[in-house]
């Protein structure tokens, strides 16, 4: 910005108000158009974030917020020893798992679908987005209805193959019915990200593939994933970040149990432990600790990452 | 040039996020007051809080009182949810902005207003006009602070008492006639369990005696002298002799396989209910209407009511008026007429919530009601003796807390997972001490 202003900067005898106030708005505008976003995030973003971290130094009752004890690290210490965290984190971990990975990898399949010309494309994009436009309680009420162990639609197909699972009170099953239920939700908005992605990779790439006999299988490895890798990477961390604050599906999934993720917490994820923590129990220095430790958890999970792509990208750029 | 234009640009940012924040601030800044306030005629608005059902609109009581009071406008809000009705209000309490004149509030949460909240709230007991004695002893007792101050007036009360299909237990060689079937196990909850027994060795295939162990906890426990807590509000919970008797109830009852195992009100149950899946379960007044509506068409006339084996309450709910209110003395006219026993019986007759009022109960249109559903069963009877029977008990603030983890995560526990009894038990005193703990 110092150069354009440099080229633009009369000479001094015509330095007139008229160019203080051209300069000025070259400078400040910018500034003025971003404050609403910083100041809305400082004052509900950063704020409460902090106070939070505060919060979590203290045991504070939620129905007296004002009357702080101080306990140090205590509240994390605690955590570190206790049963229910590590279950909520190794729960948080598993239902992120398997409902990422192949919600993403069918993202992939379909959008490569959909970049085909075909009849109906309008339609098929439109209608891959519908259940992302589903509120949460709708879709999951639906899903609660289908995976009902008795009279569910699931196990009345399930019972061909003679297996006859407990949606709610197993382990392994209610982690994949939540999954299910994000899957189900996110695979049509990542899949137009990568569509639009798709979109975007030059023709003439695939124009030269196919000259050199490449099959349409190789072109999808070879061009299409090697291009839109960018945003694949933008999908895995938006992807990590709701994975890891999943709330609303198993809490609903849940219905009366939901807060404590069923009569065994199996799929109490660390949101609903921290929900659990400050609302029914009233502690709310307990839950902020578990905010920020899912917080840093995030931060490494990203730090990983960025450090996996930056590896990748050395190599490549290297080989 | 760059080194007078860095302060300068500094100074430039400033100005402009300083110009940006002040239209934003006034731009997000409400601006004026909202209601609440009288005019120069003397009109005001008195605004009510409430969450479910409360029948006040149903009945036409807001409508009724203007027309009485056309210096009054009354406006309400309803939450559906509320545990997150309650979530609000403690927020809004605890900052002293934000409440309406008249604020509800359920049973579960009347302990934690009336300890750790009760100076929040006007003492309605002193308040002209209002006779504690007018409501049954125990809901008065239950909103009165350890001052002794009473800062809610009770609206409805869940007196419970035995809901059982008929068709079922015919064919399981029990009686199916009222008096009968209250005779089976009245006086004790250990003769339901027997009952149930004797149900399961004939029962239709398929079917169970009650519907969760869970819910006959909660039942047997509420009829207990001692509770969670102790009179000081204290918890007690591991030695109170009731929660054991109900725990011990409970286990046998789902060892003996004559529970469905179900979660109440979930979509298992209502499915159950729609079903014929379980002969019994144990139902306070207001859950009537949960099973006539999942019962559909084919279960009417098939479900009568008979006694409980011992009388307790499940639920109900109070009219608080906060201090911070503006209209601290028409709001508190408000709720007493509100809670009066003839407007509690026009809410019964509308929507079914059983009066908290000595008076109220004593109406006709309660005495004499019938519910055709019910094998047309004379609830209002049946309800309102079991209501004038129920003694009072200490509630303390964690009890909501502790019920929430032992029948959740202790008997649910054992019904889904077939845990050891044991092992649940150690479970449950593990998860309350830490919940409970600073």
């Amino acid at each position: 910005m110092a150069t354009h202003v440099r080229a633009e900067a009369p000479p001094a005898a015509r330095s007139s108000w008229r160019s203080r106030l051209y300069r000025f708005d070259l400078k400040a505008s910018p500034y003025a158009f971003i404050a609403p976003f910083f100041l809305c995030f400082a004052a509900f973003g950063l704020f409460p974030l902090i106070w939070t971290g505060w919060l979590s130094l203290h045991y504070v009752d939620l129905l007296k917020p004002d009357v702080m004890e101080w306990k140090g690290f205590g509240n994390y210490t605690r955590l570190w020893s206790n049963d229910q965290f590590w279950t909520a984190l190794r729960n948080t971990f598993t239902i992120g798992v398997i409902s990422t990975v192949p919600q993403l990898l069918m993202a992939l399949g379909l959008a490569h679908l959909l970049n085909y010309r075909m009849r109906g494309r309008g339609f098929f994009r439109v209608a891959i987005l519908a259940p992302y436009a589903t509120s949460i309680a709708a879709a999951t009420l639906v899903f609660v209805q289908l995976f009902n162990p008795d009279y569910g639609f699931i196990n009345w197909a399930l019972d061909v193959v003679g297996i006859h699972p407990n949606w709610y009170s197993e382990t392994w099953p209610s982690q994949i019915a939540i999954s299910t239920i994000v899957t189900w939700r996110w695979t049509g908005y990542n899949a137009l990200i990568y569509l639009a992605a798709m979109q975007a990779v030059p023709k003439d790439l695939y124009e030269a593939a196919s000259l050199d006999g490449a099959s349409r299988w190789q072109q999808f490895t070879r061009i299409t994933i090697p291009s839109i890798r960018p945003t694949i990477m933008f999908t895995i961390i938006v992807s990590t970040i709701g994975a890891t604050q999943l709330f609303g599906e198993p809490m609903l999934f849940g219905g009366g149990v939901g807060v404590s993720g069923g009569s065994a917490h199996q799929f109490q994820t660390l949101s609903l432990y921290m929900y659990e923590l400050g609302w029914p129990s009233r502690q709310l220095g307990r839950a902020s600790a578990v905010a920020w430790t899912m917080l840093l958890i995030l931060l490494l999970i990203g730090l990983a990452q960025y450090l996996i792509t930056r590896y990748r990208n050395r190599n490549e750029l290297g080989g | 040039m760059r080194t007078t234009s860095r302060p300068r640009r500094a100074v430039v940012a400033a100005t402009a996020v300083l110009a940006a924040s002040t239209l934003l601030l006034t731009a997000c800044s409400s601006s004026s007051d909202k209601g609440g306030s009288s005019d120069a005629n003397g009109k005001i608005t008195l605004n009510i809080g409430d969450f479910g059902t409360f029948g006040y609109v149903e009945a036409g009581l807001y409508d009724e009182y203007m027309a009485a009071h056309p210096n009054i406008t009354i406006k309400y809000q309803t939450v559906q949810d509320g545990q997150k009705y309650w979530d609000a209000l403690t927020t809004h309490l605890g900052s002293g902005s934000g409440l309406a004149d008249i604020q509800a509030v359920e049973v579960g949460y009347i302990a934690q207003a009336t300890n750790t909240l009760g100076d929040k709230f006007v003492d309605l007991g002193k308040t002209e006009g209002i006779n504690p004695s007018n409501w049954l002893d125990w809901k008065s007792k239950q909103a009165t602070t350890p001052s002794g101050s009473m800062i809610g007036l009770g609206t409805d009360i869940g007196p419970m008492a035995i809901c059982y299909r008929t068709d079922l237990f015919q064919q399981a060689g029990l009686p199916t006639d009222r008096e009968e079937v209250g005779k089976l196990w009245a006086g004790d909850w250990a003769k339901f369990v027997a009952a149930g027994q004797k149900y399961q060795e004939h029962a239709p295939s398929g079917t169970f005696f009650t519907d969760s162990a869970s819910g006959l906890f909660n039942a047997v426990l509420s009829a207990q002298p001692q509770q969670y807590s102790d009179a000081s509000g204290k918890l007690v919970y591991k030695t109170s002799p009731g929660v054991k008797t109900a725990w011990d109830l409970a286990v046998s009852a789902s060892k003996a396989k004559i529970s469905a195992g179900l979660r109440q009100f979930q979509d298992p149950w209502n499915a159950a209910v729609a079903n014929a899946k379980f002969a019994a379960v144990v139902c306070p007044s207001w859950m009537t209407s949960s099973l006539s509506k999942y019962g559909g068409e084919a279960g009417k006339g098939k479900w009568d009511v008979a006694a409980a084996p011992v009388a307790s309450n499940w639920g109900g709910a109070f009219l608080t008026v906060p201090k911070a209110g503006k209209h601290v003395k028409e709001a508190a006219e408000l709720a007493a007429w509100l809670t009066a026993p003839e407007q509690q019986a026009k809410v019964f007759t509308k929507v079914g919530n059983l009066p908290s009022t000595v008076g109220g109960l004593q109406q006709p249109a309660v005495q004499g009601a019938k519910l055709e559903y019910f094998n047309n069963a004379p609830t209002g009877q049946i309800f309102a003796a079991s209501a004038t029977s129920i003694k009072p008990v200490p509630i303390g603030e964690q009890d909501g807390n502790v019920k929430t983890i032992i029948t959740d995560n202790g008997i649910l526990d054992i019904e889904e997972h077939g845990t050891d009894p044991v092992k649940a038990w150690e479970n449950v005193t593990k998860l309350v001490d830490d919940k409970t703990s600073h």
